[in-house]
Order: C-alpha cells, then sequence, then structure tokens
C-alpha cells in the first residue's frame, strides 16, 4: 500500500471512530427528545421508529395542562428554578468574599482553609442527609423550597470557592494598589475594579452552581414531602414511579428540564474543565 | 515582581530582588476593620456555612451512629430523647448480610465503572487531538451533551433505552444473527427481557449509564492536557524513531501522569457514592435488597418505615471513612501540584 492511502485510510478509521463517539454520546439524548414527540403507536412498538413519523406534541401539551401528580410542569420547574436562583445568589456573595480573602490575603489558617474545601467537597451528601434532615425539621423548613436553598447553598460553596479564587487571583493586584493609591476606599476599590474584572469568573463559577443545584435530587427526595413543592428531579422520580409506562410524556418533561442545563453547558464547558482539574493541568 | 538582573545568575552576589519592601499604601484614616482582620471578615459567612451545613452535621451523624433514633424519638408528642447504645449499630451493621453484598456492590461498581470511564474518556481525548479541526468540535460539542444530561434523566433514558418490551436495546439485540447472538450470551430472543429486575443486570445497565455520562468529562480533561504538551517532543521522538504506543508510555502517559491521578481519585469518588441513578434505574424504594449499595442502603435504613436512623447513620459513617481515606489521596496530590500555601 502506498503512503498516501495508508494515510487515507488511518484518517477514514479515524472519522469513524469519531461518528461512533459521536453517536454514542448523542443517540440517547436524541431518543429522548424523539420519544417526546412521537405519538403512542410508534412509542409502543418492537420495532425501531428512527424519527417521530407523525410528529405530536400531545406530551408536550399533557405535561403542561394535566401535569404530574396534579400540579402542571410549570410549578415545578418554577419550584427548580427558585431554589437554583436563591442558592446561586446567596452562595455567590459568599463565594465571592470567601475566594477574595484566599486569592488576596496571606492569613494564618489560610492553607487549613483550602485543604478543609478540598475535604469537604468529598464527603458524600448522603452521609449528610440524616442529621441535615432533623436539623431542617427543627428549623420548621421542612417541605419548604428555603430549607432546600439552604442545603444548596452548602454543597456548591465549597467548590465555588475553589474555582472562584483562581479568577480573583488573575486580576493584577497593581490594579487595586493603582486605586488605594488614588484614595478609593476599601469598598470602592472592591466594588469598582475587582468587582468587574471577576465578573466572568463569578458568572461561570454562578453557572456552574446552578446546574448542581438544579440536578440536586437526594436532598429533593428528603426535605419535600407535598408535591406542590416539588422540584424538576423530584417530580420526575414522582412521575415514573406512578405513571411508569407513560413514556411519552416522561421523555417530553425530561426533555425540558435538560434543555436549561445543556444551554448553561456549552456556555461554560471550557471554564469548566479548568475548574475540576484545578491546576493539575499544568500548560 | 522585582526583576533579578541576568548577570546575578552567573552566581556571585545577586543583587537582592525588591520583593520585600514593596512600598506599602498610605494608611487610610479610620476605614473600620483593623487589617489583619479583614480576611477573616470576609471568609465569615462562608465558614459559617460550611460549619453549620458541613461539618457539624458531619459530627452529629457520627454521634447519631452511637443512637438509636427511631420512631419513638420522631412522633410530635413527647419525643423520647435520642438513647446512647455504644457500638450496636455498628455490630448490626456488621453482622448484616446486607452489609457485604452493599459493600461488595459499592465497590465493584466503582471499580469496573471507574476503569471503563478512563480508559474510554482516555481513548477520545486521543482521538480528539487526532481529529481534524471541524470533526473535533462536532463530536465535543457531542459529548458535551451527554455531560450535561442530568442525573435524573440519564437514568430514565437508560431506562427507556433498557425497557423490556419496547426498549431499543432488546431490538438491537434481536438483530444480531442468531448463531453470533447464540455464541456470545447463550441466547438468541431477546423480546421482553427485563434487564431491571435482578441484582446484576441492573449493575449493568447502572454502568452503562454512568460511564455514558462521565467518560467526556475524562476525554475533554485528557485533551486539555494533550494540549498542554510541547509538539516538538513528538517530532523529537518521530526523529528517533519511536512509534504510536511507545510514544505514548514514553511521552504522552508520564507528563499527563497527574492529570490522570486526580482523575482517577475524582471518578472512584464520584462512583462510589452514585445514588440518584441506582435509585431510579432500580425502582426506587422497592428495588431488591441484593442490588443496594451502602448509600442506597443507609437512606432506607434510614427513612423507610420503620426508620432507623441510628442503623442509617452508621452505615453512612462506613462509607464516609472509606471516601475520606480516597479524598486523602487525592489532596496530596493536589497540594502537591498547586500551591494551597
Amino acid at each position: 500500500m502506498s503512503p498516501l492511502a495508508r494515510k487515507r485510510l488511518g484518517r477514514i478509521a479515524l472519522n469513524s471512530a469519531g461518528v461512533a463517539v459521536f453517536l454514542f454520546a448523542v443517540f440517547p439524548v436524541y431518543w429522548m427528545v424523539a420519544t417526546s414527540f412521537k405519538p403512542n403507536d410508534e412509542i409502543f412498538t418492537t420495532d425501531f421508529v428512527p424519527i417521530p413519523l407523525s410528529p405530536t406534541l400531545d406530551h408536550v401539551e399533557r405535561v403542561f395542562t394535566k401535569g404530574v401528580a396534579g400540579h402542571s410542569i410549570w410549578e415545578y420547574l418554577l419550584n427548580s428554578a427558585i431554589v437554583a436562583i436563591g442558592a446561586v445568589t446567596i452562595g455567590a456573595v459568599f463565594a465571592l468574599l470567601a475566594a477574595t480573602a484566599v486569592a488576596r490575603f496571606r492569613f494564618r489558617f489560610r492553607t487549613s482553609f483550602l485543604i478543609l474545601l478540598l475535604i469537604v467537597q468529598m464527603v458524600p451528601a448522603e452521609a449528610l442527609l440524616l442529621p441535615l434532615f432533623l436539623m431542617v425539621r427543627r428549623l420548621g423548613l421542612y417541605d419548604q423550597l428555603l430549607g432546600l436553598i439552604v442545603i444548596n447553598i452548602g454543597l456548591t460553596l465549597p467548590f465555588s470557592v475553589w474555582m472562584l479564587r483562581t479568577f480573583v487571583a488573575a486580576v493584577p493586584k497593581d490594579l487595586e494598589e493603582a486605586a488605594w493609591i488614588d484614595g478609593a476606599s476599601r469598598f470602592t476599590t472592591f466594588w469598582k475594579v475587582l468587582f468587574p474584572l471577576v465578573a466572568p469568573g463569578l458568572v461561570a463559577t454562578s453557572i456552574f452552581a446552578f446546574i448542581t443545584t438544579w440536578n440536586e435530587f437526594v436532598f429533593a427526595l428528603t426535605l419535600l414531602n407535598d408535591s406542590g413543592n416539588f422540584t424538576m428531579p423530584r417530580a420526575l422520580s414522582f412521575f415514573i414511579g406512578q405513571r411508569s409506562t407513560d413514556w411519552g410524556g416522561i421523555m417530553a418533561a425530561s426533555t425540558l428540564m435538560t434543555i436549561p442545563v445543556l444551554v448553561f453547558f456549552l456556555l461554560v464547558q471550557r471554564r469548566m474543565v479548568s475548574g475540576l482539574v484545578a491546576g493539575a493541568v499544568k500548560g | 515582581m522585582a526583576h533579578t538582573p541576568t548577570i546575578a545568575r552567573g552566581g556571585g552576589d545577586p543583587s537582592a530582588p525588591a520583593r520585600g519592601n514593596r512600598r506599602k499604601p498610605p494608611r487610610r484614616k479610620a476605614s473600620g476593620l483593623p487589617p489583619w482582620l479583614i480576611p477573616y471578615a470576609l471568609l465569615l459567612p462562608g465558614l459559617v456555612v460550611i460549619a453549620a451545613l458541613l461539618l457539624y452535621p458531619l459530627f452529629q451523624m457520627v454521634q447519631m451512629s452511637f443512637q438509636k433514633v427511631g420512631l419513638r424519638q420522631f412522633r410530635p408528642k413527647n419525643p423520647l430523647p435520642a438513647e446512647y447504645v455504644g457500638g450496636e449499630n455498628y455490630a448490626q451493621v456488621f453482622a448484616s448480610d446486607l452489609f457485604w453484598s452493599s459493600l461488595r456492590n459499592t465497590v465493584v461498581f466503582a471499580l469496573v465503572t471507574v476503569a471503563f470511564t478512563l480508559l474510554l474518556g482516555t481513548l477520545v481525548g486521543l482521538l480528539l487531538h487526532k481529529l481534524g479541526g471541524k470533526m473535533s468540535t462536532v463530536v465535543i460539542v457531542g459529548i458535551m451533551a451527554a455531560w450535561a444530561v442530568p442525573p435524573t434523566s440519564a437514568a430514565i433514558i437508560w431506562k427507556w433505552l433498557f425497557d423490556a418490551d419496547a426498549g431499543i436495546i432488546n431490538w438491537a439485540l434481536n438483530l444480531l444473527p442468531d448463531w453470533l447472538s447464540q455464541l456470545a450470551f447463550g441466547r438468541s430472543d431477546w423480546t421482553g427481557e427485563p434487564w431491571l429486575n435482578d441484582a446484576l443486570s441492573i449493575y449493568l445497565v447502572l454502568i452503562v449509564t454512568v460511564v455514558w455520562a462521565s467518560f467526556p468529562f475524562i476525554a475533554v480533561s485528557v485533551l486539555a492536557g494533550l494540549k498542554s504538551i510541547p509538539s516538538e517532543l513528538y517530532e523529537a521522538a518521530k526523529v528517533d524513531g519511536s512509534t504510536g504506543f511507545g510514544t505514548f508510555r514514553k511521552i504522552t502517559f508520564p507528563l499527563l501522569k497527574p492529570v490522570f491521578s486526580v482523575l482517577v481519585v475524582l471518578s472512584v469518588i464520584w462512583d462510589f457514592k452514585v445514588f440518584t441513578q441506582l435509585f431510579l434505574l432500580a425502582g426506587g424504594t422497592n428495588m431488591p435488597r441484593e442490588a443496594f449499595n451502602l448509600s442506597l442502603w443507609s437512606y432506607i435504613e434510614a427513612f423507610n418505615p420503620p426508620p432507623d436512623m441510628g442503623l442509617g447513620a452508621a452505615v453512612a459513617v462506613v462509607l464516609t471513612v472509606i471516601l475520606l481515606l480516597i479524598t486523602f489521596v487525592y489532596v496530596r496530590q493536589i497540594v502537591k501540584t498547586e500551591d494551597v500555601r
């Protein structure tokens, strides 16, 4: 075989492998979306129906109007949004303050604090479930979105601080010192100089926290009781338990839950990797 | 940063870099806090949250694992105080046959899943590095989609793909020529095969689900690592006559080792405590007991009637101890590669 032919063959092999990976990754997602637009006779069949032949909005409409467990899916999406936005907003403020402290100041216990952050990230949430469940009940926050907001702040904060501190550290200190010398107060320096420069990092970190909170299932399962308070993942698990064969409806609801995450994900994908592997990739 | 004159490199008396005596910003008129207190004030809200929502509960969990906490401690009318029972919960845990089956499920699942995830992720990472620009972007967007799907949805999607009656997997297995199916699986008819009834096949589906959702992260991390390796190294290796696998073993792998070690530990930690996907795939609290892992067993003891929170806490402590041991390796790796000082 001539080198040229071999090279071409190699390229074909690589590209087919690429296509295979793409299909493996995307097909399940596609199948979820496709199922939610198929009429029932195309869903419940032992044949392969690659695309919705007579696409229908029945399932999507049904989860909105009839809903799940007596509530429209809107309410669950709204609950999820309330919890996620609440936890992210408060969490972002706390994370920014703490990240500034560790990135801008040298003080005793700084290293201990950073190691603490790493360790608490690894504690399984399932292990904290029992004590937090009792705490939430004692505070009268059981079956309330506020309880879930508080818990999610705790769950996302360590990682947010860890990720955000690299963004704060990346802002040149000289800028703040210049403002400081020009007579700006500490607060003004922070607000007018540091904050605008860290804002993109803050957005990336917040999106990450948003996704984590949006996807959170275990605490929503344990701390919510009334179906009117369910978040999306909780509602979905209820759905599959209650009407386990309504695949059209389940897939429609699942698609609706996935869309916001998908959009956010593509926005921050690059930062996500650098945040998670933090520093292990030195380039 | 102050630049040291080049001459200083030749040895002799290096002219002192002007690091220590940077000019200090002028002192401000009373602005509230003394400077040394500022970092602590900034940390305070975060520390309070971590202490109240992560550290204190951790302590409480350990405490509860030595207590009897059940219905009588929960009832709204004059609840009994939790009763100290010493190591009774632990004795019960280690004596239970559920402990060994859940531990086995947890460990075997984590090992198998981590191995597959890393293998597939690394291969895809290498592939992405070799692919042309356009193709590479398309594949990256594709695997991002798999990564982005919430765990709840992922579990439900695979449950649907593996559905006994209308699932696409059974349809695809039926497509295989009978002799091949006979040879590989000892059967040729897959119609109505229920995948989610017994522990072994539940875990098979679970492995597929988790590998599918987590290989993209490995692939993208490996790709980022590969991009940071200077291409001169590869050119030099080529000149020296090194090929394919040799180059990977001698150049790529050693340089990516820190990335790999972090990825391995992160994956082990994530896969050790898998809950959501197992819960949904196996049918919630009604799942077969043989399919429990430690997380689920703890949850079910603690919350399924009759609740035995002490026992649940003891199981959770066992899981946490295992995870903290693994975390220790991870923290050491991070401290080695990054400046936490």
